[in-house]
């Protein structure tokens, strides 16, 4: 027999559910995976502004005169390197260089960080950095004390600023403030999941639905859509964001998914390290790679890609791209084919279509001043 | 969206409506909702033979693909070409302009044995 397990739930479930969000099984979360249509959601967030229920998210902090020791110890970036209110995307490894978890990391005091991890892997990633824990320093698992909500979009900070006294232009990219949003207690991150502008706040569970419906009516004017995690994939995706599961799980090192730029291997010790730099020293087998479709069909994940009928790689994340008009995909390949212009097959339900290698990432917003 | 009483439903949400030996087949509302933005509808040809249950083509939004199985058996006498150019219409339609093909149907009483739309209400409450 099957046991069946209730799945959880955010504090804006009831929320998405009267507006009339389609929720799915997200992870063992129940989630709205669109409200009114994937594509409205996704142009609403390259186009305006669009509001994201995150607070599935896992939260985990790390306080303590050694704190940093232990943050540097557990993950990859230098978090000896960050100023206070500063974040940076990181990795928790195992010892084989294998990724645990993507996370972001942020300084909040001398000895205290926050960590923003994947929210099917809290546990895993809580009992981790616990049994890495030889520094005077002390690991809490605190994510039933924040609800998280992403406000992504070129509106984003307009429709903020309605709800703060924070100065929100003075917060850099991957910085954060502690301020308040609709009069309660909010940590205010310049970050995201989109490859737009915005911000992901985090708050009390029990203030999530207020200040989710004053977002709702500060946005309006901009027409700000809520949405689902349906547009949060094609976002990432199109702007090379890794989504883990995907491009990143225990057997894919942060080299073969193009994530050199957050191993800082000349930092010291950490776990995954010495897998690292012999990695580094012997350069990657495989790598991975864009596509863009060439014939008709979308390589969708788990799909395999060949060259001339010969199994070469796989997909990990595929789909159409609305902001750009084509099918486009992700996929790990030999290392020395994993270059622009290279043409390859994908197996699309046992026939092959063909695709090309592309530089990513796919989307990238155009600067504004 | 209501679930027309002249339509015999699948478990696996397509819908057959039956004239004389004929059948016009379509996914349900629910599948389309389910699908959400649909991108690309792959479709057998003309004259192509199906039997119940088996996969008539497919349905792809931008989320996922999705098989559809022919809900009776016979041959395929004609296809829902405007589909190809403009498959969103099965998101605004499904029940109606938006159907996927027609059947010259072998085994008539096939259809009779699908569920009334009072069934298919209860099916997909119950599953949803």
């Amino acid at each position: 027999m099957e046991q069946s397990v209730a799945l959880k739930r955010t504090p804006l479930h009831a929320l998405h559910v009267s507006m009339g969000a389609r929720m799915v099984d997200f992870g063992g979360w129940e989630m709205p995976v669109q409200y009114t249509g994937l594509l409205d959601e996704h142009h609403a967030v390259r186009k305006t502004v669009g509001l994201f229920d995150v607070s599935h998210m896992g939260e985990i902090e790390v306080r303590g005169p050694e704190a940093v020791r232990l943050v540097d110890y557990v993950s990859t970036n230098a978090a000896s390197r960050l100023h206070i209110g500063q974040a940076q995307y990181s990795a928790l490894l195992y010892e084989h260089g294998g990724f645990v978890d993507d996370i972001l990391v942020h300084k909040v005091g001398e000895q205290h960080y926050f960590f923003c991890v994947n929210a099917a892997n809290q546990e895993k990633d809580f009992a981790h950095i616990r049994a890495a824990n030889h520094f005077a320093a002390e690991v809490d698992f605190t994510s039933d004390r924040y609800a998280q909500i992403a406000v992504q979009g070129p509106f984003a900070m307009r429709t903020m600023q309605k709800l703060t006294p924070a100065d929100l232009a003075s917060i850099g990219y991957y910085w954060f403030r502690d301020g308040t949003v609709s009069g309660a207690p909010a940590r205010i991150a310049r970050t995201g999941y989109t490859g737009e502008d915005g911000f992901e706040i985090y708050v009390a569970p029990d203030e999530a639905s207020r200040i989710w419906n004053e977002l709702l009516e500060a946005g309006r004017e901009f027409g700000i859509k809520p949405c689902g995690l349906g547009a949060r994939n094609t976002l990432r995706l199109e702007a090379k964001m890794a989504l883990y599961g995907h491009e990143i799980h225990a057997s894919i090192t942060p080299f073969e998914a193009g994530l050199g730029w957050i191993v800082k291997l000349d930092k010291g010790e950490f776990i995954g390290r010495a897998a690292l730099a012999k990695q580094k020293e012997q350069g990657v087998r495989r790598k991975l790679a864009g596509f863009e479709m060439r014939g008709r069909g979308i390589g969708r994940d788990g799909y395999e890609v060949r060259f001339n009928g010969t199994a070469a790689g796989w997909v990990t994340s595929g789909s159409p791209a609305p902001s750009l008009n084509k099918n486009i995909g992700l996929c790990y390949l030999p290392a020395s084919e994993a270059r622009p212009g290279r043409k390859i097959d994908v197996m699309v339900r046992n026939q092959p279509v063909e695709a090309e290698i592309v530089s990513t990432p796919f989307y990238k917003r155009a600067k504004t001043a | 969206m209501s679930y027309p009483e002249d339509l015999r439903y699948t478990k696996e949400h397509e819908w057959v409506r039956v004239a004389g030996d004929v059948g016009t087949v379509g996914i349900t509302d629910h599948a389309q909702k389910e699908l959400g933005d649909i991108v690309y509808i792959d479709l057998p040809k003309m004259g192509a033979l199906t039997e119940q249950g088996k996969s008539l083509g497919s349905v792809e939004s931008v989320k996922a693909v999705s098989d559809i199985y022919s809900p009776v058996s016979g041959e395929v006498i004609e296809v829902n070409e405007t589909l190809a150019q403009a498959p969103e219409k099965l998101n605004q339609d499904p029940h109606g302009a938006a159907w996927l093909v027609k059947i010259r149907m072998s085994v008539p009483e096939e259809a009779k044995k699908l569920l009334s739309a009072a069934d298919y209400l209860a099916y997909v409450g119950a599953e949803s």
